[in-house]
Order: structure tokens, then C-alpha cells, then sequence
């Protein structure tokens, strides 16, 4: 394991529409002082945000949590539930368990963990139907 | 194509970032479906959208986006414009409807999918 730059975690709150995006923003401020290529900061923002939305709609609360190294930014998160039944489901675009309300205001639409994998380079997701999910992405810088 | 120049030929007003109207968007993408927005987008790309809310503009930020232009005659809340503050984000608006704005925009040669 190469050496740690950098750990920061952000708590997110369950159903907080408002404040979603927040902790990706300041994701990518860190990135940006930290001088990493613009196209990296990008596909890392999109997969934080993602994943924060995530937490935002799906979870019961939850973590976001960015570490940078050396030669790797890994972004991950870890809620306390409710779980995922079938990850190969989940990760089917188009497939998604989102209200109503959620896609009336531009989401929902079954985009987020396959977009989350496209723009890893490695991509690994733990979850059962009544425990928490785990999801750890990785960009090699 | 310049922000200046999309402002012109939608008959829009700036809403907030005067000073960025030299800035240059290489392409465009037209959404109500901020998820779409997040899965195809390229960088340096004007945002066209119906939907009014925060997200809008977080999810702009993620993208890099140049400019958003709210499309139908939407407004845009102090919520919004004191994000797109914060983030540096152009904001537009029209009357025209979103199929029209992108007509308008593809006609005067501003690309869809482009490989930057």
C-alpha cells in the first residue's frame, strides 16, 4: 500500500436533498489544491457525488470518505442500511428503487452505481438486505 | 461558442456571471434528468434544463460545467443564484422551450456528444 496523503470523512445525512453535494464539493476542492489532473478531479467528483446522492436517497445515513496517496485517490462510502438485495440488479442502468419525489427532482433514474463503475478504475461494492453497503472506488492518479 | 453568444441567440438574459460571458462552452446538453447529465456529459458544456432546483448547479459543478441556461421561462431562486456564486456558474435564461433552445444552439454549430 503506497503511502497516505490525505484521510477525510464526511458524515451524510438520510433524506437531506438540501445539503447533498456539499461533501463532493469540498472533495473537490481538496483535489484541486492538491494540484490532481482536472480530468481525474472530474471522473472523482462525479463518482463522490454519486455516491453521495446515494446516501442522500437510498441509505439510512452514512459516511463518504476520501483518501489520497500517492499514486491513487480512493473515494468509498459506508451506511448503517438497509442494504441491497440483488447488487447485480442494483447495477443495472435504468434499474433503481427511488420514489417519486426523488425523480421529480432529476434523479432516480438507475444511473448512479453504473456510473459510479465507469469512471473507477477499480470498483468493489459489499452489501446483504438488512446490513449496511460498502463501496470502494479507485482512480490511479 | 461563447456564453455571450448562446445568451444572443436564445434571447436570454444573465441571471448571474457577467463576467463570464467570454468564457467558451465546446458543447451542450439538454435535461431534465440531472442523472442523464451526470452519466453523458463532456467537459466544458452548457447545461440546458427545465427542472429549478440546488442540484442543478451541484451537479454542474461535478461537470465542470461553462453555463446553465434555464430554459421556459423558468427563474431561477436566490438559492440557486447564490450557488452558482459559490461555484463560479454562469446562469442563463429563455422563453424558449428546451427543444427549442437546443435546436437554436445546434443550428448555430454548438455539438452534442464531442470526444474532449
Amino acid at each position: 500500500m503506497s503511502e497516505q496523503i490525505l484521510t477525510e470523512v464526511f458524515e451524510v445525512e438520510a433524506g437531506d436533498f438540501v445539503a447533498a453535494g456539499a461533501a463532493s464539493a469540498q472533495i473537490k476542492r481538496i483535489l484541486k489544491q492538491l494540484s490532481v489532473n482536472s480530468d481525474l478531479i472530474r471522473r472523482a467528483a462525479i463518482i463522490s457525488y454519486e455516491a453521495e446522492l446515494n446516501l442522500v436517497i437510498h441509505s439510512l445515513g452514512g459516511k463518504l470518505i476520501l483518501r489520497v496517496m500517492k499514486d491513487r485517490v480512493v473515494i468509498s462510502t459506508e451506511d448503517v442500511g438497509p442494504g441491497i438485495a440483488d447488487i447485480s440488479l442494483a447495477l443495472k442502468e435504468g434499474w433503481s428503487t427511488a420514489s417519486d419525489d426523488i425523480r421529480s427532482m432529476g434523479f432516480g433514474a438507475g444511473m448512479g452505481l453504473p456510473n459510479i463503475k465507469r469512471n473507477a478504475d477499480d470498483f468493489e461494492i459489499r452489501s446483504a438486505a438488512g446490513s449496511g453497503t460498502t463501496i470502494v472506488t479507485t482512480i490511479y492518479l | 461558442m461563447r456564453v455571450s453568444d448562446i445568451m444572443e441567440a436564445l434571447d436570454g438574459k444573465v441571471c448571474f456571471g457577467e463576467d463570464k460571458l467570454n468564457e467558451v462552452c465546446l458543447t451542450a446538453c439538454g435535461c431534465d434528468l440531472m442523472s442523464d447529465a451526470l452519466a453523458f456529459s463532456k467537459a466544458r458544456m452548457c447545461l440546458l434544463t427545465g427542472l429549478t432546483n440546488t442540484q442543478v448547479v451541484r451537479t454542474a459543478e461535478m461537470l465542470d460545467v461553462v453555463a446553465i441556461v434555464f430554459v421556459r421561462g423558468k427563474q431561477p431562486s436566490a438559492e440557486i443564484l447564490a450557488l452558482a456564486e459559490e461555484t463560479g456558474i454562469a446562469i442563463l435564461r429563455t422563453d424558449h422551450t428546451l427543444y427549442e433552445a437546443c435546436g437554436i444552439l445546434y443550428s448555430c454549430g454548438l455539438p452534442g456528444r464531442i470526444k474532449v
